[in-house]
């Protein structure tokens, strides 16, 4: 109910700026059908032409108020779902092309920023490599879904490519753009847990006389303490115009954001420099382009949402004498700290400083050389250089309960990365009349490496010496040879083969037997629409069949750069043992499976592009079946090896799927524009072997939540999703009310045990359906994108861990979700199916009103105002605040705010 | 215009030519070996290491992981702390029995009590792989130290001395680690040097029988070639440690192997007395903070330290989680307890109810006696066995009073002297009943203070109740009451075993627990303990 009155809360704003605004006049009516070309990895190819899946999204089509790349295209393509992290600015998102081929390897698809391939990982102190790119930089994004178009980036290719084309300059006089915005975020809601007055009746009627005693007289909504109206402002101003034969585009950006959780916010400073000169009659095109980002975060600490929600109503914020600042804190009878006892949140906020700066520079120079005596042909070099720098410091105060054991404690640490690239690629071209042919050949060559430092971080505490842990130094190398044919015949019919050569120093095994895999794609496009019998059709102005198989690869694990590799690690301070008087660290033999290699993705696709009406309707549609084998999982192993897991190639998934975009532009006219579209996805991963069983009687355990040391809630196992929910069939009485600790014996035979566990709903949904608007009016626009993703589940982590027993445990309080007052479970269920529940939901992702002021000031001039919403309401019959949970695992997770803003673009 | 495009072209052309060339050094490139982690090959060249290696066996048994308090973790898929050995040591031979009962719901950790677990339960998987890595971790050490290896590595002179005896050690540990596994789990996978890591075959089954031989003979071996007894420096086995082993494993022979072994028992009990043990003069100082220090009782322990030796296992979860209701946290030289342990009636009526026996160290206040709620700390009496201060009364090295000096013993002359009176009782050659009831007095004498709890005679009853009386907590009491048959029938119960308040009679085929159900599925040559 809630989201629904947040909506009427908000609506009179919109009103309000509506009355200060009117509208747009669109650049869209009367402009020429400019041919548009797509990315296609080491090369671009017309959108016309494409014979592989691939999604393109320029500027005016992004999501507006982004502060990281992701949510400038979430809702926007079918087969993508992006899942912001958390409600944290700058936090970072998970994007997923297809749902999941893997279960231990990478499930994100690789990032290609300016053709230069991203690290899948982050570096400490930021959340994920996007988040370090300005948005405000990004032309386009290209994404390569299936196979047979990844190919060429073949050993990454498994889960899609991304790739990101940042703004280019253009030739001609000077150009400034400047836009500024400033927001207001605000929470959607708290958890679900009972108020004062209940609380005291539930503790009174379920606990002993000690507990009862401990109930305070206040009543303090803790959740409303920590959150805060969070205000942030994103300003940018780019330069661009040539100078003489020079283009150039010189940014600026500043974004400053508070999070929603007091304390907590995130600054960056970006720069941006791109220079695009031309030599030699147009035979050498240079592009030269630089990045810097400088990120300042401050992060709330992680436990204070969860403290917030459990931590007893019926006590005041402060205690009324001076220890521990001042703060209200759980004692033991002896008068001192209950070490079990939560933290009063606002005491953790204050004790706790926890930045990070990160400064990132991003390089590459493409240089691109048409032969003099051979014009078709292209030679083209891409060197690239990235370098990342975070420094980091978490300090506790000595004197509030955080830091009072060890009389306040300072952590500092830093990490380095340096990745390297080197591509070289030579390019033919040739059109070949007499067959009618235009042949495109690319044979290239890549080389990546990547490089991380991590200097042993310090912790210094009050009342002891400071620690320093070991360096420590990992590094990787890729290195490929690969090529790709393009035969477009009598523009009609495509034909597209790649073939590639990878090599991932991952697999180095002391020898070079498992380094290389192969992979490759084809492809075929019939534009259907060229041939006699539709060409002049009035109805149908697009009509393409398209179809594609190929292999890709994966090599991309979540830890370790040496897993097929002999060695031995040294431990750090505190793991050292006594001979005599002395203390010896730990030399340990280290698993490793010398038999490592490249887990393969076969895909096979299908689909069709469509256009109807002189492109008034648009639309594709894509099928295709996933295939993985060689699953890189880490896995479960006999016991009498080094370990009791190691990384194996022991699986299969199955992943079938469907997805398809159409468009609409229902009017179209010199004051009135009107688009409308639809996205739809839908598949199915199903995991079909693993360790060599092809049932469910194994299971690889995943998925940890809250309550209790090392419980886990999700399985990978055989015949099911990857991430299913593996629990016990919760038994009810006759009136429909459930039985404490009672679970339904499955397997029949007498005995509740694990045996009686079984697979219930996953995380994967049925359904993700994407719709997004855009209307003009004159100067007005509006625009609108949501979401709705359908028949996915998630684990209310929070309603599990409560129970009679966990609100009066070890001699101190704590609040119970509302579900612990209705079921009255004595001690926690946390393996009860009753917890997992339907998150399906639609949400509103974004909705912007401009008015554009032609002509502002001077001809040259044009002004945008706007104001927009982001998150504006959430649908759902989920319990808890926001059924959006990317691993389905709802537990103090840091809820997405609502934000508003206003903001102007000016141009001259 | 003209000259500078050919200048160019053959700019390109020669930039291409370079590219060319380097592709192959690039290639190179991808034969990376560790930078921070040293290979295999390099650890072992450099005699230096071999200490550091060697403490790897030793820390295995001590702590969970590669850094402080169980980070970087041996056993992968459970929490450091609870893959500690000494903790899943506690929980199968303590928390099973009438000595302690224990209130969180970390999984399956209740069903351990009420001896309802299964071939799932994480922590009998924790224990398992637990031996099963330690067993890994001697075989790598055996591997790279033997005789062939050591010549290739140059190791000579007092070096090869020195590294020999580490060699015994290892294999101490090894069989010490088998042991674990032939008690606990029977009949299980067999591995040795011989069987190289990232192996994709499975390794071979072995029947319990078979292992007690295997066992046997190791501890014989190391035992002639590790130091001779008391002749290693603190926290290095020497050959007292594999005779007190020997002892262990022949008094429970019959429960292997289906025959007594009293005579051999009573050989290895009487090699260790004659060695020169003493029995420290105060009990409680055997669980403080500075038992590393005048303990002549000790002849092999697990050790900790607060700042070096940090592990949420060990000793550490033994006082802190003993720790709840109004008991002062301060008394033991930590920040705070975790609310967790208690013991049952069963056990607290074994001790004398004036309190003359100091061995029955209850905490009462605001507690009950009776358990009517496992997951209440203040149901059942809190027990005071380990402490986080010295003998004099001064904090442990931790200052902030989170990880624990105290070291473990395994083997302790009292052991020995209960070990030599029920040899005695059981019909075993060598021993003498006068000197039998002389040790047993001992125990009692220190215990009391004085001789007012002698007693003239002992029986085999006796000496299980005074097991649990001298031993409580020191993990031997699931495998004493095997040897009595009182573990699973309903000749001895204790509150909620079986799951019941009054306790119950469960199947006998828990007197063996379960090989782990991933392992049955990952090594088809395993077969599972009947009953699982």
């Amino acid at each position: 109910m809630k989201n629904y009155n947040t909506v009427l809360k908000i609506a009179p704003a919109f009103l309000l700026f509506g009355s200060i605004l009117s509208a747009q006049t669109t650049d869209s009516i009367g402009t020429k059908k400019i041919e548009e070309v797509v990315l296609i990895g080491y090369g671009k190819q017309k959108k016309s032409d494409l014979t592989g899946s691939i999604t393109s999204i320029s500027a005016k089509d992004f999501n507006g108020g982004a502060t990281t790349p992701a949510q400038l295209i979430q809702g926007k393509t079918p087969g993508v779902q992006i899942t912001t992290n958390n409600g944290a600015p700058g936090s970072g998102s998970q994007i997923r092309v297809r749902g999941t081929s893997s279960l231990t390897g990478n499930n994100s698809p690789l990032i290609v920023i300016d053709g230069v391939p991203q690290d899948f990982n982050g570096i400490n102190g930021a959340a994920d490599p996007l988040s370090l790119i300005n948005p405000n930089d990004i032309a386009t994004f290209d994404i390569l879904k299936d196979a047979s178009a990844t190919a060429i980036y073949g050993n990454r290719a498994t889960n899609g490519v991304i790739l990101i084309t940042t703004k280019k300059g253009t030739s001609g006089k000077l150009k400034i753009n400047f836009s500024t915005v400033a927001s207001v975020s605000e929470k959607m809601g708290n958890v679900n847990v009972l108020s004062a007055d209940d609380f005291r009746s539930f503790v009174n009627t379920y606990a002993t006389a000690e507990y009862k005693g401990k109930l305070g007289a206040s009543d303090t909504n803790w959740q409303n303490q920590i959150y805060q109206q969070a205000w942030g402002t994103d300003n940018n101003l780019a330069l661009s115009g040539g100078l003489k034969w020079l283009p150039y585009r010189l940014s600026l950006g500043y974004n400053e954001q508070n999070g929603i959780v007091k304390t907590n916010s995130f600054k960056r400073s970006s720069l941006g420099l791109n220079l695009n000169p031309v030599f030699f009659d147009n035979h050498l095109k240079v592009d030269l382009s630089l990045k810097g980002t400088f990120t300042d975060n401050r992060f709330p600490d992680g436990g204070v949402i969860a403290a917030a929600t459990y931590f007893d109503p019926t006590q005041s914020i402060y205690s009324g004498n001076s220890k521990y600042g001042g703060y209200f804190e759980w004692l033991d009878a002896n008068g001192k700290l209950n070490v079990n006892g939560t933290a009063n949140p606002l005491s953790t906020l204050q004790a706790i400083h926890d930045v990070s700066s990160v400064k990132r520079a991003l390089g590459n120079i493409q240089l691109d050389y048409k032969f003099h005596f051979l014009p078709d042909l292209h030679f083209n070099v891409n060197a690239g250089y990235d370098y990342a720098k975070a420094d980091g410091r978490k300090t506790v105060d000595g004197n509030l309960k955080q830091g009072f054991n060890d009389m306040g404690s300072s952590r500092v640490y830093s990490e380095e990365k340096k990745n390297k690239l080197l591509e070289t690629y030579f390019n033919y071209v040739k059109n070949i009349s007499v067959i009618d042919t235009k042949i495109d050949l690319t044979a290239g060559y890549s080389y990546q490496d990547f490089h991380t430092i991590i200097p042993g971080a310090t912790q210094y505490k009050g009342n002891t010496a400071p620690v320093t842990d070991p360096n420590f130094e990992t590094g990787y190398t890729l290195v490929s040879f690969y090529g790709r044919g393009i035969f477009t015949i009598a523009d009609k019919y495509i034909l597209s083969g790649s073939l590639r050569r990878d090599g991932s120093s991952r697999f180095y095994n002391g020898t070079k037997n498992n380094l290389y895999g192969n992979f490759y794609g084809i492809s075929g496009a019939w534009k259907i629409n060229e041939e006699n019998f539709l060409k002049d059709s009035k109805v149908v102005s697009t009509l393409k069949l398209r179809g594609g198989y190929g292999l890709t690869g994966q090599q991309e694990l979540p830890n370790g750069d040496y897993p097929a590799y002999a060695r031995y690690n040294l431990s750090g301070p505190g793991a050292q043992y006594q001979f005599g008087g002395n203390y010896y660290n730990f030399y340990r033999p280290e698993i490793y499976n010398p038999n490592l290699k490249w887990e393969t993705t076969t895909t096979k696709n299908l689909g069709l592009d469509f256009g109807f009406l002189k492109e008034r309707i648009t639309g594709t549609i894509d099928i295709y079946q996933k295939d993985t084998k060689d699953l890189i999982v880490y896995s479960p192993i006999a016991a009498g090896d080094l370990s009791n897991f190691n990384y194996l190639n022991v699986g299969n998934i199955r992943n079938k799927g469907i997805e398809g975009s159409i468009n609409f532009v229902p009017v179209k006219n010199e004051n009135v524009t009107w688009e409308l579209g639809f996205n739809a996805t839908h598949y199915n991963p199903i995991v079909t072997k693993l360790l060599e069983r092809t049932d469910a009687s194994f299971n690889i355990a995943t998925g940890g939540i809250a309550g209790g040391v090392g419980n886990t809630i999700q399985a990978h196992a055989v015949g099911y999703n990857p991430f299913s929910f593996l629990v016990y069939q919760q038994a009810y009485d006759g009136s429909g009310h459930p039985l404490d600790g009672i679970y339904v014996d499955r397997n029949g035979d007498g005995v509740i045990d694990s045996k009686d566990k079984y697979y219930d709903k996953s995380t994967t949904p049925k359904a993700i359906l994407g719709i997004n608007t855009k209307f003009s009016y004159k100067a007005w626009d509006i625009s609108m994108s949501g979401r709705a993703v359908l028949g996915n589940y998630v684990y209310n982590n929070a309603a599990s861990n409560s129970s009679i027993q966990s609100a009066s445990t070890n001699s101190y309080l704590q609040n119970v979700y509302s579900t612990a007052a209705t079921y009255k479970f004595n001690s926690p269920q946390y393996f009860s199916d009753i917890y997992i529940e339907d998150a399906s939901f639609f949400r509103l992702d974004n909705i912007n009103i401009g008015y554009n002021f032609k002509n502002f000031m001077s001809t040259k001039s044009n002004m945008r105002i706007y104001a927009m919403a982001q998150n504006v309401f959430v649908i759902s019959k989920y319990s808890g605040i926001d059924p959006e949970v990317f691993n389905g695992i709802d537990n103090g997770y840091y809820q997405l705010p609502h934000t508003y803003s206003l903001g102007f673009n000016f141009q001259f | 215009m003209k000259s500078s495009k050919i200048k160019f072209s053959r700019i390109v052309l020669a930039l291409s030519a370079v590219t060319l060339l380097s592709l192959g050094s690039c290639v190179k490139d991808l034969e990376r070996s560790p930078i921070t982690d040293v290979t295999s090959a390099s650890v072992f060249a450099n005699f230096a290491n071999y200490p550091n290696a060697l403490a790897k066996l030793y820390g295995g048994l001590a702590v969970g992981g590669q850094s402080g308090g169980d980070g970087k973790p041996d056993v992968a898929g459970i929490d450091g702390g609870f893959s500690n050995y000494m903790r899943q040591m506690y929980t199968m031979n303590v928390l099973t029995t009438d000595e302690a009962v224990i209130a969180w719901n970390d999984g399956t950790l209740q069903t351990m009590h009420k001896m309802t677990w299964d071939s799932s339960n994480e922590f009998i998987g924790a224990i398992y792989y637990r031996i099963f890595t330690e067993i890994a971790f001697c075989n790598e050490f055996l591997r790279n130290t033997s005789d062939t290896k050591l010549a290739s590595n140059n190791i000579t002179g007092d070096n090869l001395t020195q590294a020999k005896i580490m060699r015994g050690e290892a294999r101490f540990i090894r069989a010490q680690s088998y042991y674990n596994a032939l008690d606990l789990f029977g009949n299980v996978p067999f591995v040795t040097e011989d069987n190289l890591p990232g192996s994709t075959t499975p390794p071979v089954r072995i029947s319990r029988a078979d292992l007690f031989k295997y066992v046997e003979s190791e501890l014989i071996a190391s035992s002639t070639e590790m130091a001779t007894p008391r002749g290693n420096v603190y926290g290095r086995a020497d050959a007292a440690a594999a005779y007190s082993l020997l002892a262990r494993l022949y008094l429970n022979a019959k429960v292997y192997t289906g025959t007594d072994r009293n005579t051999d028992c009573l050989t290895y009990c009487n090699k260790v007395i004659a060695a020169g043990y003493k029995l420290k003069s105060n009990y409680s100082d055997l669980f403080k903070a500075d038992n590393d220090k005048n303990n002549n009782e000790q002849i092999f322990s697990i050790n900790y330290d607060g700042v070096r030796t940090q592990t949420y296992g060990g000793s550490t979860y033994m006082v802190h989680a003993s720790i709840g209701g109004s008991m002062p946290s301060s008394d033991f030289g930590v920040n705070g307890g975790w609310g967790g342990l208690r013991t049952t009636q069963a056990f607290v009526d074994k001790f004398p109810t004036n309190g003359a026996d100091s061995r029955g160290n209850f905490y009462t206040t605001g507690q009950s006696k009776a358990i009517n709620d496992l997951g209440t700390f203040t149901d059942g009496y809190a027990f005071i066995k380990y402490k986080n201060v010295t003998s004099t009364g001064a904090a442990g090295s931790d200052t902030s009073g989170n990880f624990v000096d105290a070291d473990i013993p395994v083997y302790r002359l009292a052991d020995i002297y209960l070990m030599y009176a029920e040899a005695t009782l059981r019909g075993g050659g060598g021993g003498n009943i006068g000197t039998a009831l002389g040790y047993v007095n001992a125990l009692r004498d220190r215990a009391y203070g004085n001789t007012s709890g002698d007693v003239s005679t002992i029986d085999l009853n006796l000496i299980l109740d005074e097991r649990a009386r001298e031993l409580s907590w020191e993990f031997t009491r699931r495998t004493d009451l095997i040897r009595y048959d009182r573990f699973t029938t309903g000749s001895y119960l204790w509150p909620w075993k079986g799951g019941v308040k009054d306790g119950q009679a469960v199947a006998s085929t828990r007197n063996l627990f379960p090989i782990p159900a991933k392992d049955i599925i990952a090594n088809p040559n395993l077969v599972q303990n009947p009953g699982y």
